[in-house]
């Protein structure tokens, strides 16, 4: 399994701040996996962390790996 | 207790200027800490601190650096102080509606601090006065509210090759983290692109809990203090994020891009000329319609034959108090779908202009509308 967090307009898109996930092979796949489950994410900006390291490239991911969805927040 | 280092010793630690009796008395709590010292107490006189924004986050930021005698504070911010500010920004009063919130919150502080100089900005922060105005001070706060002015503050800062300590909130999360030091990443690194306009609103569109921008801008004050007295480990390369509701908090790890930011360094990259509004997606969206407050007036003399529908709150004033007003607030507009015409001119009205364009988008997009009008600049100057 996978541990994903959720942060701001993410969690409230999807209504929930965490869940367990299905492991799947890469960061890519993930995220056709969680658009399709959750299509509003299409339209939403954010980035991944995975074990608390925000990455950019689409690496290879393992059982019990904890990933974050971070959204960009702009208000002062 | 390590008090005994002065203003004349040789310092590679950064710049120093001695401190008065009145001073050394007024900072005694920082003095006695074996940290700060009288030293450390000096290069916070010495120190030269642009905030830029004097709102939610700006207000914590600038009380707690002008009570830590922080020597040169600059203060920028173009808006005046607005009743609903109140609920959060802390430096103002009643007594302070109308007035700009710079002016105001540098006449607030110099009576917290009279040793504290103060230099005060009323312009737009812009790409022609950015790098000039950077340069004259040693660390830049981040306090604004839209994406536009962030990567504008952000590429200044990576050009002047100055630390920024940024801070950013939404509802009841936050995140802060510390910029461009010691070859640490920037905002680009962390977000290169930023995110389609209109689709992260800000506080003034989707509400904060007051005291957020009080929690996240200390920790950004207690950053910039860090910085100065060169102490701790300060939150550079790590993004701290924290959650009202449950008090829990993350940090997670941002590695420095060096194409970002070798793209904001280049020769060719035009600072000056870059239009960050048009970066962020904040000019018009092709083929959005749009109306002025002037002009809906005017269909309204005509009694012309169309729809309003605002998607705000129905608390949320200056209301619109005409017969053709349907109210369907921003995330019930799927169970209210019905309610809007599809034949009619229909005008979309928000407070602000950034609901009402997420609205069109959406509609436009889900629904095949396309006879919606934008009341771009918001209602909140209906008279």
């Amino acid at each position: 399994m996978l541990k994903l967090k959720y942060f701001g307009m993410i969690a409230e898109a999807i209504h929930k701040s965490e869940e367990d996930f299905l492991l799947v092979e890469n960061l890519e796949k993930l995220t056709l996996q969680l658009e399709s489950e959750y299509p509003k994410l299409k339209d939403l900006n954010y980035k991944f962390a995975v074990n608390q390291t925000l990455v950019a490239t689409n690496i290879t991911l393992k059982e019990n790996d904890e990933i974050a969805l971070l959204p960009p927040f702009a208000g002062g | 207790m390590n008090k005994q280092t002065g203003t004349n010793n040789p310092s590679s630690e950064g710049l120093r200027e001695a401190l008065s009796d009145n001073e050394k008395n007024r900072y005694s709590r920082h003095i006695s800490l074996e940290m700060v010292g009288l030293s450390g107490q000096e290069k916070l006189k010495a120190a030269k601190v642009l905030v830029v924004g004097a709102g939610g986050l700006g207000c914590p930021i600038l009380q707690y650096l002008t009570a830590a005698g922080v020597g040169t504070i600059g203060i920028i911010d173009f808006d005046t102080v607005d009743e609903t500010n109140l609920q959060r920004q802390i430096l103002f009063t009643v007594n302070d509606i109308g007035i700009n919130k710079a002016i105001t919150a540098e006449k607030r502080l110099s009576q917290l601090n009279p040793f504290v100089n103060f230099n005060v900005y009323t312009d737009k922060l812009t790409t022609q006065n950015a790098l000039a105005l950077f340069t004259d001070y040693d660390i830049i706060v981040d306090g604004t509210d839209n994406f536009s002015t962030r990567y504008l503050i952000n590429d200044a800062s990576i050009i002047t090759n100055k630390p920024l300590v940024y801070g950013a909130i939404y509802k009841f999360e936050g995140q802060v983290t510390v910029f461009n030091h010691n070859n640490g990443p920037s905002y680009r690194c962390l977000f290169p692109e930023p995110p389609k306009a209109g689709s992260v609103p800000n506080c003034s569109d989707v509400g904060v809990i007051g005291v957020l921008p009080g929690l996240i801008g200390t920790q950004q004050a207690n950053e910039v203090l860090k910085l100065i007295l060169e102490i701790g480990t300060p939150l550079s390369g790590k993004l701290f994020t924290y959650n009202a509701l449950d008090n829990s908090s993350l940090t997670l790890n941002v590695n420095r891009s060096e194409a970002e930011i070798a793209k904001v360094k280049s020769d060719d990259y035009g600072f000056e000329t870059m239009d960050y509004d048009f970066f962020c997606g904040i000019l018009k969206q092709e083929n959005l319609k749009e109306i002025s407050i002037e002009s809906l007036k005017q269909w309204y003399e005509e009694s012309k034959d169309f729809q309003v529908i605002d998607v705000r709150a129905d608390w949320e004033q200056p209301r619109i108090n005409k017969d053709n007003v349907v109210v369907i607030p921003l995330d019930e507009l799927q169970e209210g779908i019905n309610k809007i015409s599809k034949t009619k001119d229909v005008v979309v009205v928000c407070q602000h202009g950034v609901r009402s364009r997420f609205a069109i988008e959406a509609l436009e997009r889900e629904y095949n509308f396309t006879n919606l009008i934008d009341l771009s600049e918001g209602a909140v100057n209906w008279k």
